[in-house]
């Protein structure tokens, strides 16, 4: 019965690519749109990904996410590293300002602003300090550059938004506050949320760019001794310091939590979620309807001969199993060729598929072909097989 | 042919269609006998019946009272699963319209009572191919229905109803798409291939033309048995 099941269900073409497209189409935009969503909400968190070394972020209580930050007093420093339970504790600085592109020494540039994040390390530890630089032609570059006066290290997305078409090379200068900042080496960070460059530099160079505050410490970066629980050490903290300290992990989940319920984000991505599966239902299961409206004299004539429901039933789940996992895989195919399209561009860069959103997705195409087939087998139940007759 | 056992008995059959005030009861009390070895006919003006009967009888609808024994088995009391099995097992079905399945090719439409019946599906279309050219469409055995005329296309139709062997065949109009001359060659085939001393064939027309092939005529008119005649004399052209 399997196979007179796909010989209908392949006999006419047109229909049959028709619920294969509405498949494709439906669980296509799902996923493409789920991915591109957690993508961006993976992004909110890239800093505090980026920052391996420490375990723990300590930062003001009323901190709700990375990019809002309220300074801490540099007491607040020596007050943490006093705690039980801390390894070692340093300070960071992060901050957006205002970088100009210098025109002195650089004939391409128009003096043009951006804003950039600026991240402030520890002077003596560079804790926090971007993994890879990228190799520049000519040059041995090196962390240890960053102890240079003024110097600075640019992400690779950063370089490219403020220096558009140019090679890699270092010596360019900006103008951040009023103050020179030179270039001295290009790195691979996680993509910002906002699209903005990443600028490192040592934490007392930061002081010097960023904008005059009382204070301007960001976070204390924390690593627990060996052995101890983070999650204890960062209860320990907040009771000695009343500072809200939080493990990475914790870190991550309260700034995706802050996207998640202060901002439209999930609920346009969430929309676009529901209609793509709207459609999908709708196109699968109108043109699979009528596909088995068609073929109700067949299947009438079938039940005749002596088929049983149960038989109809499966024929039709069948059918519909075939066009699912034919559509999944399409779309799996299509979304596969999407990111490895766009895995070079910078602005999309660090947008993948999760396995999560595989499975998420294969449940849905489970969801729309099991709605696709109940109108149809509905229909088939109800026929009486002596319609074949009239 | 001579009739030596009854394949069909219906006494005092009634169906009713609707409720209530729109109650309709088309059968009106039937008592009638098939026999086996005989090409039956049932004829009579439109929506006197017949196709309710054929339908009873080929435990496609159930009845409103009386009772209907096919083949030894009392079907007006099976259940519906029980049926269907029967069906599968001792009825082959020829219809007016063909209703084959467009996507398979003659001999798998032939195949398919086998098919569904259990048989492997090779076997099973090595075996339709076999009736399929006893039927006259040996050259034929590849072609899609779209690709056969109404007359070729009716002969698949019987190779299917015939293909595992079942003891009752029922034909609903088999002749009304078919031009004359394609008319006389399906009931000549259904007489030839069909007519088997353990094997009943009902056919339902309105096809004068063809009466002369009825082993036994059974007239019908406003749900009622008018007349039996079993002769093959009656009619034709």
């Amino acid at each position: 019965m399997t196979w007179i099941a796909l010989k209908m269900l392949t006999g006419d073409r047109a229909k049959y690519f028709g619920i294969i497209f509405g498949v494709t189409f439906a669980s296509l935009l799902i996923a493409h749109q789920i991915s591109i969503f957690v993508s961006i909400m993976a992004r909110t968190t890239s800093q505090i990904r980026d920052v391996r070394e420490p375990d723990i972020w300590v930062m003001d209580p009323k901190v709700r996410y990375l990019d809002e930050v309220f300074s801490l007093s540099e007491m607040d420093l020596q007050r943490v590293r006093g705690v039980t339970g801390v390894e070692w504790a340093v300070k960071m600085f992060k901050g957006t300002v205002r970088a100009r592109l210098a025109g002195g020494n650089d004939p391409t540039s128009k003096g043009d602003f951006r804003s950039v994040v600026l991240m402030g390390l520890d002077d003596a530890s560079l804790i926090g300090a971007p993994r890879e630089l990228l190799p520049i032609p000519g040059v041995e570059c090196s962390l240890s550059d960053l102890k240079k006066p003024d110097s600075v290290i640019i992400d690779e997305a950063g370089y490219s938004y403020l220096f558009p078409g140019q090679p890699h090379r270092i010596g360019q200068t900006l103008e951040i506050n009023d103050r020179r900042a030179l270039l001295v080496g290009i790195c691979k960070a996680g993509s910002p949320f906002q699209s903005m460059p990443i600028v490192y530099t040592r934490y007392s160079q930061a002081m010097n760019f960023a904008p005059p505050e009382r204070r301007l410490l960001s976070f204390i970066l924390v690593q627990s001794t060996p052995g101890s629980s983070p999650e204890k050490v960062c209860e320990l903290i907040a009771e000695q310091t009343d500072l809200q300290a939080l493990t990475r992990q914790q870190f991550m989940d309260k700034t995706i939590g802050f996207y998640l319920t202060s901002t439209g984000i999930p609920v346009n991505f969430g929309i676009t979620v529901l209609l793509g599966f709207v459609v999908g239902v709708a196109i699968a299961g109108q043109t699979f309807y009528l596909f088995t409206i068609e073929n109700l004299k067949q299947f009438g004539a079938l039940k005749a001969m002596g088929v049983s429901n149960w038989r109809i039933v499966g024929m039709i789940l069948t059918q519909a199993c075939v066009v699912g996992v034919i559509g999944y895989c399409l779309r799996m195919g299509l979304a596969a060729a999407f990111f490895e399209s766009t895995k070079n561009s910078i602005a999309l860069a660090g947008f993948f598929m999760r396995w999560q959103v595989m499975v998420g997705t294969a449940a849905a195409v489970i969801v729309i072909v099991i709605l696709s087939s109940l109108l149809s087998i509905r229909k088939v139940l109800v026929l009486e097989p002596a319609e074949v007759f009239r | 042919m001579i009739a030596t056992e009854v394949a069909v008995a219906c006494r005092n059959v009634t169906k009713d269609f609707g409720e209530g005030d729109t109650r309709v009861r088309v059968l009106q009390g039937i008592d009638v006998e098939v026999a086996l070895g005989e090409m039956t006919l049932l004829v009579g003006p439109s929506g006197c019946g017949k196709t309710t009967l054929i339908s009873i009888i080929a435990g496609l609808l159930d009845v409103s009272g009386g009772e209907v024994d096919v083949l030894g088995e009392r079907i007006s009391q099976m259940s519906g699963s029980k049926k269907t099995r029967f069906r599968l097992k001792n009825v082959g079905f020829v219809f007016q319209q063909y209703n084959l399945l467009p996507a398979l090719t003659a001999a798998e439409n032939a195949a398919v009572p086998l098919i569904v019946a259990g048989m492997a599906r090779s076997k099973a279309v090595v075996r339709a191919k076999e009736v399929l050219t006893h039927v006259g469409l040996g050259s034929r055995l590849n072609a899609l229905p779209t690709q056969l005329s109404g007359g070729q296309q009716q002969r698949v139709a019987i190779a299917r109803a015939i293909v595992h062997e079942p003891r009752l065949l029922v034909c609903d109009e088999p002749t009304a798409a078919l031009d004359a001359k394609s008319g006389q060659t399906v009931l000549e085939l259904l007489k030839e291939t069909a007519c088997r001393p353990d094997r009943a064939v009902i056919v339902v027309t309105h096809d004068n033309r063809v009466f002369h092939f009825a082993d036994r005529m059974i007239t019908m008119a406003d749900g009622r048995i008018e007349s039996v005649s079993a002769s093959n004399t009656e009619g034709g052209e």
